[in-house]
């Protein structure tokens, strides 16, 4: 029974876990199709932004919830004047110059901080179940993540930032034609995409400490859901996350991480063939 | 035919190189210019399959990784380094068919491609790490996990497995390999295989309305790239004696693509060039410790994808107006079709 408890609250941390890495890539792919390679990155800086605004003495929380975001979304802002503005339209050009400011800032990181683990212990207690116990901060993380989440959504739907974002995604010549600064509507998104990976690479550095090359673990999972996800910008996130979690919760728990993550890709891999523009084509009818 | 007799000087002075190397040259410039020439061939692998065909694989390390693993630990076993080299080629070319089976025939865009194969290389990179348990074994070879496999037997002659070569004559099948390399791609790319593919780059619609079937001409052209990758592999492990999960790494990834993008994508003599100078600017840097090689791979793509984006062969030989009508060359023409 109580492993049971412990499995379930594996598959949903998985969901809630890929949904939080994926939600800023998801933002800047599904709202201006710009891939976003530097993404890993974006969330190692928020967790090395929390590490050293904590260790510098600013409340945790703080540093979690508004100094990460904040670093990073200036970062993102830098980027995306200086490389990504100058591409837009060019999807595989814009995807090969992320990828240089990846490893540009992989190398910078190491350079300026070295290659070793850095971190915070994690706030909050255990709560005991049975034999076992499970983190408090991971419960209040599944729940930031779905408030996260439906912040985005609402964000989208239900604000006039949100319809004109939709409208400058759908169309980008048309809401030009309405009045509507694209290049404006583009930076602003970008911008709100890197601070939520900020604040994702933030919430994950007390459980997973920091390091220069730790973006790699989290892009390829983050990628391969985004993918597997489709058009519909948080549903499709929503779906395939809650498709990939147990799958990769269930492997990494009777198997290892590394076969949950390989399962991940093949899974993904085999969605795509069934579903090629992801799942969530599957009521947007293709789209 | 007057273009091929005019690029017909880039192998001659290879197979020159491969004759006179081990007269000219140090024992240690020998080695590095073997390892150098192994890595080369991988990369015109990837300018082959990106150049001519439009496929963006990020993930190119995986079939030099693949070749690299499968030499080292089929040496070990056989005992005979040939068999080991075909079947370094022969395990990433498998490995790219079921790939590619799933990547072609779900019709991903380029821009998937490029993240799904990057994803593979990053999760052999894991896997590969964690195999440090010696229940990780294939034969008598642990597979060592962050150590990799050590001391892997260097090219013997074919049959005689206590024959090693020497270095002079180990640089010399190095070199001759990438003279081969290049011969082989060159005449696929001049082929009737080889117009289509490059029909298929220029416009896939188009292709497919002129009834060829697109999906299979990208497998092949994958896979032969595949096949290429594999043998830079095989020889990058022969000459330096060990592997390690760093083939498989983002660093790894990048310098293929970055050579391509330097060398000039449609290009081979560029991205060979292109590979030699950076690999030897690299170990430059890395020898000194002056810079972190993450950071100037990174800048160096920047750079070239934002300044540059035909690379460094076509802008040389004043062929960029003539080949690529726009700035982005085939970076942007792939776009505007998908």
């Amino acid at each position: 029974m109580d492993s049971f408890v412990m499995l379930c609250f594996a598959v949903v941390n998985s969901i809630a876990l890929l949904a939080l890495i994926s939600l800023g890539l998801a933002v800047i792919f599904g709202m201006m199709r710009v891939i976003n390679f530097a993404h890993g990155e974006f969330i190692m800086l928020g967790g090395y932004a929390t590490v050293i605004a904590n260790h510098a003495g600013v409340n945790l929380w703080l540093s979690m919830l508004v100094v990460a975001p904040m670093v990073v979304a200036l970062i993102g802002a830098v980027a995306e004047r200086l490389i990504v503005r100058r591409l837009y339209g060019h999807l595989v050009t814009t995807m090969l110059a992320t990828w240089g400011l990846s490893l540009f800032l992989i190398g910078a990181v190491t350079a300026i901080f070295g290659n070793t683990t850095m971190g915070v212990s994690a706030p909050l207690g255990n709560i005991p179940i049975g034999a076992y116990s499970i983190g408090a901060y991971q419960l209040l993380l599944i729940g930031i993540t779905a408030l996260l989440v439906v912040g985005s959504l609402l964000a989208l739907h239900w604000t006039k930032y949100g319809l004109i974002a939709r409208a400058a995604m759908q169309n980008s010549e048309m809401s030009a034609t309405l009045g509507i600064n694209c290049d404006r509507v583009y930076a602003v998104t970008f911008i709100v995409g890197a601070a939520i990976s900020g604040l994702a690479g933030a919430l994950l550095a007390p459980i997973s400490g920091v390091l220069p090359h730790m973006g790699a673990a989290y892009v390829a999972r983050a990628f391969v859901t985004v993918i597997s996800g489709g058009g519909a910008l948080i549903a499709g996130l929503l779906s395939a996350a809650t498709i990939l979690g147990p799958v990769e919760a269930m492997l990494s728990y009777f198997a290892t991480p590394v076969v949950g993550q390989a399962s991940l890709l093949l899974l993904a891999v085999i969605i795509l063939r069934l579903f090629p523009t992801g799942v969530s084509s599957l009521w947007t009818g293709g789209r | 035919m007057k273009r091929k007799v005019k690029h017909a000087f880039f192998p001659v002075a290879l197979v020159l190189l491969a004759v006179l190397g081990p007269f000219i040259l140090e024992p240690f410039d020998l080695v590095n210019l073997s390892a150098f020439s192994a890595m080369a061939i991988a990369a015109l692998g990837l300018a082959f399959v990106w150049g001519t065909l439009g496929i963006l694989n990020l993930g190119h390390s995986v079939f030099f990784g693949l070749g690299a693993y499968a030499y080292a630990i089929a040496v070990f076993n056989l005992g005979d380094s040939t068999l080991a080299a075909l079947i370094g080629i022969a395990l990433p070319v498998a490995f790219s068919l079921v790939l590619g089976y799933f990547l072609f025939f779900s019709r991903l865009g380029d821009v998937y491609l490029g993240v799904i194969t990057l994803c593979v290389t990053l999760i052999f990179y894991s896997f590969m790490t964690s195999t440090a348990d010696p229940s990780f074994h294939i034969g008598p070879v642990p597979l060592g996990g962050f150590n990799g496999i050590t001391a892997v037997p260097s090219l013997n002659m074919p049959g005689d497995p206590q024959a090693f070569l020497s270095t002079e004559a180990t640089f010399s099948i190095c070199l001759l390999a990438l003279a081969g390399a290049y011969i082989l791609l060159s005449f696929l790319r001049s082929s009737d295989a080889g117009r289509i593919m490059t029909a298929i780059r220029e416009s896939e619609l188009r292709s497919e309305l002129l009834g060829y079937d697109i999906r299979f001409y990208k497998l092949v052209g994958f896979a032969v790239s595949a096949a290429i990758g594999g043998l830079g592999g095989a020889l990058y492990t022969a000459v330096m004696g060990y592997v390690s999960p760093n083939v498989f790494d983002l660093p790894q990834a990048s310098q293929f693509v970055l050579w391509v993008i330097a060398g000039g994508l449609g290009a081979f003599v560029g991205p060979v060039v292109a590979s030699f100078g950076f690999q030897l600017l690299s170990s430059q840097l890395g020898a000194n410790q002056v810079f972190n090689t993450e950071l100037i791979f990174g800048a160096t793509i920047i750079l070239f994808v934002m300044l540059a984006p035909q690379g460094l062969q076509p802008m040389l030989l004043g062929l960029s107006s003539l080949k690529f009508p726009n700035r982005f060359g085939i970076l942007r023409r792939k776009e505007e079709s998908a």
